[in-house]
């Protein structure tokens, strides 16, 4: 027995290290520097940054009322701009009350559904990615700094196996595009390290504003991989998994992308 | 991650052909591939059966290379299919007919982890070992036997 363990240990040892410090890229770039100079243009100058669209939008959704308590997002959290000021930087994290690993959009259906007693957002509807856009956007160009301890450890594991597994009819991993061919071409598109900072986001190629999990679901797609459904629990825990990652990258919501 | 043949696949006539064909080549790195339709054996770095019989055509296989279907050009620059734009996840294909036979062409089309288990090319001929495929796909090879063998006389053409 005693002798089991001591050959346990080396390898309990090394996974212990791997699970605590998996591969992260060196430096951390955000997609933004992969976009081309077009996509950063119009990020930049937020006059002509077709997200702003969004966050406008969230800024008259945060102060009307709604549902059956009368309440808007001010009567709770007043002013967004310093109530939801780095808020987002902690984001998904584990719900006092559920104890369910929440993101932002999450969130916010929490508080339609117990505070203001009205129905939950749908996910990619233009009313919930208005509000995840404007409260991140109260984030904008802080540090994302998601915090893995006991509590979402098990979310963080489920978040990084998907990430290294090969899956779909083209059998390839994020990890095979994110962490080894970043800055290489697929076709016409520049693929980048893969991180969360700039959603939800305006993509051209969309031609509206998208959640992460939209984003997430267009790579299984593109493995030709089953598609979770967004708000999903292995979206939200690859959420999880992706802002571990991306720790000290800039918040960059609302973002804009090809 | 995932199992490169199929262990434990139950014995098919496909799998008994297979068997033979691998018997007949003597080599001890035989590998033999049988489940869901898909059969040939990879021996010494190559395929040598053509995965069908049949006609195949260069014209068509340039059509299937630059497919959505197919997508080679996602990841390899082959000018000569007269398209614009390539990616350079992986090496260029231009002269790969001076390179290479069509024979190690079709193991390297049907099963690239055969030469590199860390490999991002997909397996082009394989349905076994694959995790969580979409549901319309799931069963069914990226590209067809008949598919392949045209690809492969197409790049014999990439001299
Ligand atoms: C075959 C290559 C490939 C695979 C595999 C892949 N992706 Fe992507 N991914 C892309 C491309 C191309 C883009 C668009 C360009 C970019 O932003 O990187 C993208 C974009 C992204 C983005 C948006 C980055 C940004 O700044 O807008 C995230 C996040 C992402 N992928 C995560 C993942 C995750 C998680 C997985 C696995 C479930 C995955 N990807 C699998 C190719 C891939
Ligand atoms: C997602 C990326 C990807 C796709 C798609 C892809 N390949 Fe590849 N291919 C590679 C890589 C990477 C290599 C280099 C060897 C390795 O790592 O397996 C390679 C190697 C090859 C080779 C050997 C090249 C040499 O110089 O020896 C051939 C032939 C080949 N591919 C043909 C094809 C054909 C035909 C298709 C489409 C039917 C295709 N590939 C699709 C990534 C890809």
């Amino acid at each position: 027995m005693i002798l089991r363990f001591a050959f346990a240990l080396p390898w309990l040892a090394a996974m212990a290290a791997y699970a605590a410090q998996p591969f992260r890229p060196e430096p951390l770039k955000s997609g933004l520097e992969f976009s081309g100079a077009e996509v950063r243009a119009l990020y930049q100058d937020d006059f002509s940054s077709p997200a702003m669209l969004w966050t406008t939008r969230g800024e008259k959704l945060w102060n009307e009322p709604a549902g059956a308590a009368g309440k808007s997002c001010a009567s709770c959290h007043q002013d967004a701009r310093t109530g939801m000021k780095g808020v987002s930087v902690k984001y998904p994290k584990v719900d006092p009350g559920t104890a369910r690993l929440t993101n932002i959009e999450g969130r916010i259906n929490q508080c339609r559904t117990q505070h203001q007693q009205t129905e939950p957002l749908r996910y990619e509807s233009d009313e919930l990615l208005a509000l995840t856009a404007y409260v991140g956007l109260q984030s904008r160009g802080q540090t994302v700094s998601a915090v893995i301890d006991a509590q979402n450890r098990r979310n963080f594991e489920r978040g990084r196996d998907i990430f290294y597994t090969r899956q779909g009819q083209m059998n390839l991993a994020c990890t095979h595009c994110h962490d080894r061919n970043f800055g290489r071409k697929l076709l016409n598109d520049t693929i980048s390290q893969g991180h969360g900072n700039p959603y939800p986001a305006y993509r051209l190629e969309w031609q509206t504003m998208g959640s992460l999990h939209r984003r997430l679901r267009a790579c299984f797609f593109g493995v030709r991989a089953e598609m979770p459904p967004a708000g999903s629990q292995e979206l939200l825990d690859l959420e999880l998994f992706l802002a571990w990652r991306s720790q000290g990258l800039k918040v960059e919501t609302p973002g804009v992308r090809k | 991650m995932m199992a490169r043949l199929p262990l434990g696949a139950r014995v098919t006539p496909a799998t008994r052909v297979c068997m033979a064909l691998a018997a007949a080549t003597l080599a001890a790195a035989a590998g033999c591939v049988a489940t869901g339709g898909v059969s040939y054996t990879l021996a010494d770095g190559e395929i040598r059966e053509p995965l069908t019989a049949g006609n195949p055509d260069a014209e068509r296989g340039r059509k299937v290379l630059v497919s959505r279907e197919a997508n080679c050009i996602l990841c390899h620059a082959v000018p000569e299919t007269g398209e614009r734009f390539f990616g350079n996840l992986a090496p260029p294909l231009s002269g790969i007919g001076r390179r290479l036979t069509a024979a190690q062409m079709r193991a390297r089309i049907a099963d690239p982890l055969a030469f590199n288990r860390e490999s991002i090319m997909p397996a082009y001929y394989r349905v076994e070992g694959l995790n969580r495929v979409a549901e319309n796909l799931r069963g069914k090879p990226v590209l067809s036997a008949a598919q392949i063998e045209d690809v492969i006389a197409y790049l014999q053409t990439l001299q």
